[in-house]
């Protein structure tokens, strides 16, 4: 039973080190490990669209249901070939420039921005042994390279020359600078915790109780994750914080003046963006691939897909923010909230089990109503506006 | 070790910071001048950690003082741009030789 | 592993090089955007850099605080500071030719410096510094610094939110 797990566990990583050993049997070293990077690469290029198509499909069914309705059945069976069928529609569209747009940069935007979108996978633990990378800096490196991606979004919100792209251009900067920084601080107890940056050692400190040694089930990971989660929702610009590209204000944000195949691509770094937030919410706060019974990546891919799940039905049900209750909120609710939260980890690593268990929670939960009456006061100024003849 | 010699990454360093000073000089709006700085600081940043790298007996001193200057490049960043913003509010321009109320 | 080495050595220089024709852009263009974008695109060279020098943390700090941060500010104040249209300004000022014959001079001497030294080289450690070595540093040997760093950092923060404020009492008295 136990030999039969273990096979499944490690699948993939044996399949690529059977496909190197044969390699490196008839060539020299350097181009096994050359080959090693191309098969790591290759396979998240192909991962990445695979995953961005399919999530396409599973939101748009989702969300169907939540709305009392099918969502796309006719293409394949359950609609399983959509995300075929919208990607030649997207390729065969026309590409429209607008006449007065920084041609070059208008191009540059959507390819600059899927690779920030691909290269965050590099960090991400899939299962056991399976990290395309194992960086000692890894979770730095994903804060880093996320905060990569304002750029291109700044980069197609001007190019266009619109005024809509302009202001979700500005929004878009606005939100996801004040975003980031609880998401980084919220990591910060993990961090301490798990005394390491890389995403293999935050998993493998997860790995107690037959792997159900999970951040979340502490205090400290319980209001971490939560705040990390609705900090990724943020970032990648998904409902309840899609202000960037309010359709019922701003058209669609900085990518009003995209079509075809450029669009395919801001719409691919959105998706898998979302996925590997996700994933990285796993493996901070759910353990990882950690778990019983299951293989690794089994148990990798369901958590994500339940937190994806949940990203999705955050867009069924939430009415859209208004700037400053988002501005707000980042910075008078979730800020005040974190740093109270790394408190609470070091005081949980310098008092014995129980009491660290009860005073945890007892100061989280008092900060929580505090902040909450704090901010529930906040009127804004009621604005007038008159016409000027 | 890396194989590349010590007054190669110094040269480098050298013209980016000449890059940078040019771009101080000639520049006539402000933000430009700013954006000329982090150039500047940039190439002190790699001098502090190519000289840790290959002369110092503590390697990690370079990088604690890389980060230093980063953390000082930010906060001249900010007020910098704050100073600029409200330059733009009072007098509608970001240009230095169009601002000399002082000059006499 | 010869090749591999070879191949990170050219990777450097590559790095330089490009580095450099993105910092003669931040200098030389007109379009104050794309000027920013070289910035960002210089100092992401210079973490690749950083990461052909073994120094992984600083690289991501670099990224982080550099180009998440202070490129994006800049790119906010463009933003607001320019106009839409486009219309082409000239950018620099007359001092040009002083300032390139004078900074000629300048790299040329210190150029010569660099090569006649005879640095205190020693045989670095291939080891890569872990990040938990620089944070014993920065908590032991470098606390007073890191303090004054921290309390400088919150100085300009409430002095950049003062300054770029509305100054709304000064029109109701």
């Amino acid at each position: 039973m136990n030999r039969i797990l273990g096979f499944f566990d490690q699948i993939f990583v044996s399949a690529k080190a059977w496909l190197l050993a044969l390699l490196g049997r008839f060539l020299p070293d350097w181009v096994v490990v050359l080959a090693s990077i191309v098969i790591s690469g290759v396979v998240i290029l192909v991962m990445g669209a695979v995953i961005m198509m399919y999530l396409t499909l599973l939101e748009r069914k989702l969300l169907g249901r939540i709305q009392n309705r099918y969502g796309p059945n006719r293409v394949g069976k359950w609609g399983l070939l959509q995300p075929i069928a919208d990607g030649i529609k997207m390729f065969t569209k026309e590409d429209i420039i607008p006449a007065n747009a920084d041609k070059i940069i208008h191009l540059l935007a959507p390819i600059v921005i899927v690779v920030p979108a691909f290269m965050i996978f590099l960090v991400v633990p899939f299962g056991r042994g399976m990290t395309a990378a194992n960086l000692n800096i890894g979770l730095l490196y994903f804060i880093a390279v996320s905060s990569v991606t304002t750029l291109p979004i700044f980069m197609g919100s001007w190019a266009s020359r619109n005024k809509y792209s302009l202001l979700g251009g500005m929004r878009t900067a606005a939100q996801m600078i004040s975003y980031e920084v609880p998401m980084t601080l919220s990591v910060v107890p993990v961090i301490m915790m798990s005394q390491s940056l890389s995403t293999n050692e935050i998993v493998l400190a997860q790995s107690g109780c037959s792997g159900l040694h999970w951040f979340i089930f502490t205090p400290w990971g319980l209001a971490g994750f939560i705040v990390f989660f609705l900090c990724a929702t943020a970032e990648c610009n998904r409902p309840p914080f899609d202000l960037p590209e309010a359709e019922s204000e701003l058209v669609a944000g900085f990518h009003t003046e995209y079509s075809g195949m450029k669009f395919a691509l801001f719409y691919m770094a959105e998706y898998m963006n979302a996925f590997t937030l996700c994933g990285i919410a796993a493996t901070l706060f759910l353990g990882g691939w950690q778990g019983p019974f299951l293989p690794s990546w089994a148990w990798f891919f369901g958590k994500t897909f339940i937190l994806i799940c949940v990203m999705i039905w955050f867009r069924g049900t939430f009415p859209r923010f208004r700037v400053d209750q988002l501005m707000g909120f980042a910075w008078k609710f979730l800020l005040p909230l974190t740093l109270i939260n790394i408190l609470v980890a070091a005081l949980w690593h310098f008092l014995p089990p129980v009491w660290a268990w009860l005073w945890s929670a007892l100061i989280l939960v008092i900060s929580f109503f505090i902040l909450v009456k704090l901010n529930i006061n906040f009127v804004p100024e009621k604005r007038v506006y008159t016409l000027e003849s | 070790m890396i194989g590349i010699p010590l007054t190669h990454i110094l040269i480098f360093s050298l013209l980016l910071f000449a890059i940078g000073i040019y771009g101080a000089l000639v520049r006539r709006n402000i933000i430009g001048i700013l954006i000329s700085i982090e150039l500047i600081l940039n190439a002190a940043n790699i001098n502090l950690i190519a000289f840790s790298k290959y002369t110092s007996p503590s390697p990690e001193m370079g990088q604690i003082f890389a980060i230093f200057v980063i953390a000082i490049a930010a906060t001249s960043a900010a007020v910098g741009l704050a100073i600029v913003l409200a330059l733009y509010r009072v007098r509608k321009t970001v240009y230095t030789d169009e601002v000399n109320l002082l000059k006499w | 592993m010869p090749v591999l080495e070879i191949a990170v050595k050219f990777g450097i220089y590559a790095a330089m090089g490009t580095v450099l024709i993105f910092a003669l852009g931040v200098v030389t263009l007109r379009n104050l955007f794309h000027c920013a974008l070289c910035l960002a695109a210089a100092l992401i060279g210079t973490a690749v850099i950083y990461l052909g020098l073994r120094a992984d943390f600083l690289a991501g700090i670099q990224i982080l605080l550099y180009v998440g941060a202070v490129v994006t500010l800049v790119i906010f104040a463009i933003m607001l500071t320019e106009h839409l249209a486009g219309k082409t300004v000239r950018q620099n000022n007359s001092q040009s030719l002083p300032a390139v014959i004078g900074l000629a001079a300048f790299v040329a001497i210190l150029a010569a410096l660099i090569v006649k030294t005879p640095w205190p080289l020693q045989a670095a450690s291939h080891a890569k510094i872990s990040v938990m070595e620089i944070g014993q540093a920065l908590m032991g040997t470098y606390v007073f610094p890191f303090e004054v760093i921290s309390v400088i950092l919150i100085a300009a923060l409430i002095g950049a939110v003062v300054i770029a404020k509305k100054d709304n009492s000064g029109e109701q008295s």
